[in-house]
């Protein structure tokens, strides 16, 4: 797909410059739009005069994007215009529901759901952390089911997916929980009809499930759409092995091919996946936990826009947040840090020099774990190209010429009284290099800036 | 006779100009009344099937074709190792890369991709602990360790001469290449080989070792723009082995070194491309999104591009959390490897065509996994998706 312009939407702005949306000039306006800083309302003329009402209306057809925002509880999936994130970005991260099923012991129920909620890691000052919970029906038995959606619904507020192909079942959970707005799992081609209407009576996103067959899918979207539903996510089934996970990796991309290359409306919704199905035949949970963990990165990255995993382990669950993570950070926002030096705390004359490489991802890491360990330090970011410790070095773009031009840049010489400058571990080989290049004594420092609070206290006494 | 039925077949004849009533005797005011009776009818009947016609019209049915499309481009298959046949005495050949397509369905994929096993020509006291285990008894000899390495999977072993450095060990060319030898003797895998990183003598060990095999087709590990690359291709080329053209990270200089390769004479089918690989966490999105492109670009017809891509899966290891003992983070024994193994993916998803790795029970799940994404994996049996309600 071609990226809108900004010139493309100018043409159905006001052009009058008003200033009303808070932009500079209506193109201003335009390419926030496609950053999606601003949304199309903030543009008061074209929302209220008539005279503007067609080309309202095609700018929101212009906008739409071709995979639809889908809202579950509180959390937006979908709404993704690009197959390949270097073409602009994607925008909504897959969204992590954990599976909770209607014949766990109260006890542990609260438990896992407490997990969930409580999950927390900060990678890089962001946090990650879990979307929802999935409620499943496993016994089929409707008291049950409420009495599980009824425990949850009143300690947590958390978006859910309602889980069983009954409609009695889901309905019994739409009583109690519908007015979060759950995702409904799932309609088929057996009982469509009456998940349609519950989804309709109680305004909810519904799941179209069509394990294997994309024919069967598009059948079923047109009846959904057809009667009126407009929040729909596919699900073209789920398989950790074997011929049928050859099939659904395929097919994953054929699903977002269809939307956004050819634009074919039926599979313009978000993905479901559910890689717990690795736990159908496997019964050692460590083992189970590895292959789900595997089947959650494939589909990750063949666009699955939700995910119901099993596993609570942050074992499995920080690898996994951490690739959503890398995968969805914006590829226009820059990959490096400015080189000089940076003031950690409140340093003096005696305080030590570090220094590390001006990739964004080490410099922050740095920062993070000198400041963590409050040390007052100068840390000298030398410019590698954007590259991290090791791989500059491998590229040669970490070099003794390039510490003495950062040394003498930042005029270090003028804020302490000593040359004594402490290299990452994984700079070593070049120590003696950096030492005859600049006359300063230099430190090999670990291999992880982790122990950088211990190394210093040892070798500085800070 | 039925004269409403007559009067509606007529009516409905669109042929007919003029109505001539022969041998009929009927009153003229029943005679209008019918045929406005007809009409009426034969209109009503024409309404009801008017919008079942409209519908038909609007609502084409959807009927699903593979969007399957067509390249301008395609990848070359670089072939690593040989054959007595052809001048080796490997035991058989591994093909990499030779896509016409993007997608596995759209039918031109014909190879699928490797996992290499890192073996070092020391021993690697500084690897995490769940490494250590499982190469701590091997590491004094790199033929030992190469044994093992095919042993668990590895379809092609990479050596690693990094004790050539100045700064480790300073091992002489010869020396390393004779490390080479005894390896070749060991195992009967293609093997790619390794340099320290020292731009001034990497280009020295591989002209040794290009000697020392050849014939051989090893991947010389690496030619980058910082080291005289003009010697590795003579020795490439003169010893028949292939090049793998090492960038960081960059789209203009990948193309910019496997030109300047080419015109240093290297053959078009013995570059493979290594992009540098980020570790989860560390950079994967850029090494990802830049093979992405690479691919894309050489199915579009980049021809600097049109090479498979090879990539240091090891380099996860480097993440703090694929190793650190950090009980928050639940244990390392199933963490690290599990790090290993989301970096091999990723790269897998965007276009890579060969892996280096490290951890015995990563590679066992990535070569399982590219076995079943190939469609060459029975697996153990159809599993019926519907039943994980129930069934777990």
């Amino acid at each position: 797909m071609a990226k809108i312009s900004p010139l493309q939407i100018y043409k159905f702005l006001p052009g009058t410059n008003c200033l009303e949306c808070g932009e500079s000039s209506c193109m201003a306006f335009a390419s926030a739009l496609i950053e999606r800083k601003k949304k199309i309302d903030a543009c008061v003329p074209l929302m209220e005069k008539k005279e503007y009402a067609e080309k309202k209306e095609k700018l929101i057809d212009l906008l739409t994007p071709p995979v639809k925002e889908i809202t579950i509880g509180n959390v937006v999936i979908g709404g993704e215009e690009v197959m390949y994130r270097h073409d602009l970005t994607y925008f909504n991260p897959t969204a992590f529901f954990i599976d909770v099923d209607d014949s766990m012991p109260r006890e542990s129920l609260i438990e896992k759901v407490e997990k969930v909620r409580n999950f927390k890691i900060t990678r890089i000052g962001q946090e990650l952390t879990l979307d929802g919970i999935a409620i499943r029906s496993k016994t089929d038995d409707p008291t049950k089911f409420g009495e599980t959606v009824l425990s949850i619904y009143e300690n947590y507020y958390m978006p859910f997916i309602l889980c069983s192909y009954n409609p009695e079942i889901l309905e019994v959970g739409l009583e109690i929980a519908a007015e979060r707005k759950p995702l409904l799992y799932a309609a088929t081609r057996d009982n469509w009809e009456a998940v349609a209407d519950l989804a309709l009576k109680h305004g909810c996103p519904v799941v179209a499930s069509s394990p294997g067959d994309i024919q069967g899918l598009a059948d079923l979207v047109q009846n959904l759409s057809d009667n009126g539903i407009k929040d729909i996510v596919l699900d073209i089934g789920s398989y950790p092995g074997g011929k049928q996970f050859y099939e659904m990796n395929e097919n994953l991309a054929i699903l977002r091919r269809l939307a956004i290359e050819e634009r074919e409306k039926l599979f313009g919704y978000p993905i479901l996946g559910v890689p717990m199905v690795a736990w159908m035949k496997e019964k050692d949970a460590v083992k189970a936990t590895m292959k789900e963990a595997t089947l959650a990165a494939v589909q990750l990255l063949r666009y699955c826009d939700a995910l119901i995993l099993h596993s609570p382990e942050t074992w499995s669950l920080l690898p996994l947040l951490t690739l959503r993570q890398n995968i969805y950070t914006d590829p226009r926002v820059p990959i490096s840090v400015e080189a000089g030096a940076r003031v950690i705390g409140s340093p003096d004359e005696n305080s030590p020099v570090l220094l590390t490489s001006n990739f964004a991802l080490t410099y922050y890491t740095v920062e993070g774990d000198l400041q963590s360990s409050k040390v007052s330090c100068y840390l000298l970011v030398v410019d590698t190209e954007g590259l991290a410790v090791e791989v500059a070095m491998a590229g040669n773009k970490l070099t003794a010429a390039g510490v003495k031009e950062a040394l003498e840049e930042a005029k270090l010489l003028e804020k302490v009284n000593h040359k004594k400058l402490i290299i990452p571990g994984r700079a070593a080989r070049i120590s003696g290099e950096i030492e005859e290049e600049t006359g300063w004594e230099v430190i090999v420092g670990p291999i992880d800036s982790s122990r950088i609070g211990g190394f210093l206290e040892e070798k500085w006494g800070v | 006779m039925n004269l409403e039925r007559a009067l509606l077949e007529l009516i409905g004849t669109e042929e007919i100009e003029e109505l001539e009533l022969e041998n009929v005797k009927v009153d003229v005011d029943e005679l209008i009344f019918e045929i406005k009776r007809a009409a009426m009818a034969y209109q009503l009947a024409q309404a009801k099937q008017l919008p079942v016609s409209r519908t038909e019209e609007k609502k084409e049915v959807y009927a699903y074709t593979p969007p399957v499309k067509t390249y301008k481009g395609s990848v070359a298959e670089v072939c690593l190792g040989a054959t007595k046949a052809d001048g080796g005495t490997r035991g058989k050949v591994v093909k990499i890369g030779g896509q016409s397509t993007l997608y596995r369905f759209e039918g031109g994929h014909k190879n699928k991709p490797i996992v290499s096993f890192d073996v070092f020509d020391i021993p690697m006291p500084s690897f995490p602990k769940s490494l250590r285990e499982f190469w701590g008894d091997v590491w004094e000899d790199p033929a030992d360790w190469a044994k093992r390495a095919v042993k668990l999977g590895s379809e092609v072993v990479t050596l690693h001469l990094i004790s050539t450095d100045p700064r480790i060990k300073d091992t002489p060319p010869k020396e390393a290449a004779k490390t080479l030898e005894d390896v070749l003797q060991a195992v009967d895998v293609p093997l790619i080989v390794g340099g320290s990183g020292n731009p001034d003598k990497d280009p020295m060990v591989f002209e040794k070792v290009a000697e020392a095999a050849e014939g051989e087709m090893l991947l010389i590990a690496s030619a980058n723009l910082d080291l005289d690359y003009k010697k590795v291709v003579d020795a490439a080329v003169k010893y028949k082995h292939n090049v793998l053209s090492f960038t960081s990270m960059n789209i203009t200089d990948q193309q910019t070194l496997n030109r300047l390769l080419f015109d240093a004479g290297l053959p078009k089918e013995r570059l493979v491309q290594d992009p540098t690989t980020g570790a989860l966490g560390y950079g994967l999105d850029y090494t990802y999104s830049i093979i992405e492109r690479l691919k894309q670009n050489a199915l579009k017809g980049d021809e600097l591009l049109q090479n498979p891509v090879f990539c240091g899966v090891t380099n996860a290891w480097a993440a703090r959390e694929a190793w650190m003992n950090e009980p928050s983070w639940g244990p390392r024994e199933y963490r690290g490897p599990l790090w290993e193994i989301l970096t091999a993916i990723t790269v897998i998803n965007a276009g890579a065509d060969g892996m280096m790795m490290l951890h015995p029970k990563a590679v066992k799940t990535v070569k399982n996994l590219l076995a079943a994404a190939s469609g060459e994996d029975e697996g153990d049996g159809e599993l019926r998706y519907e039943d994980w309600l129930g069934g777990v």
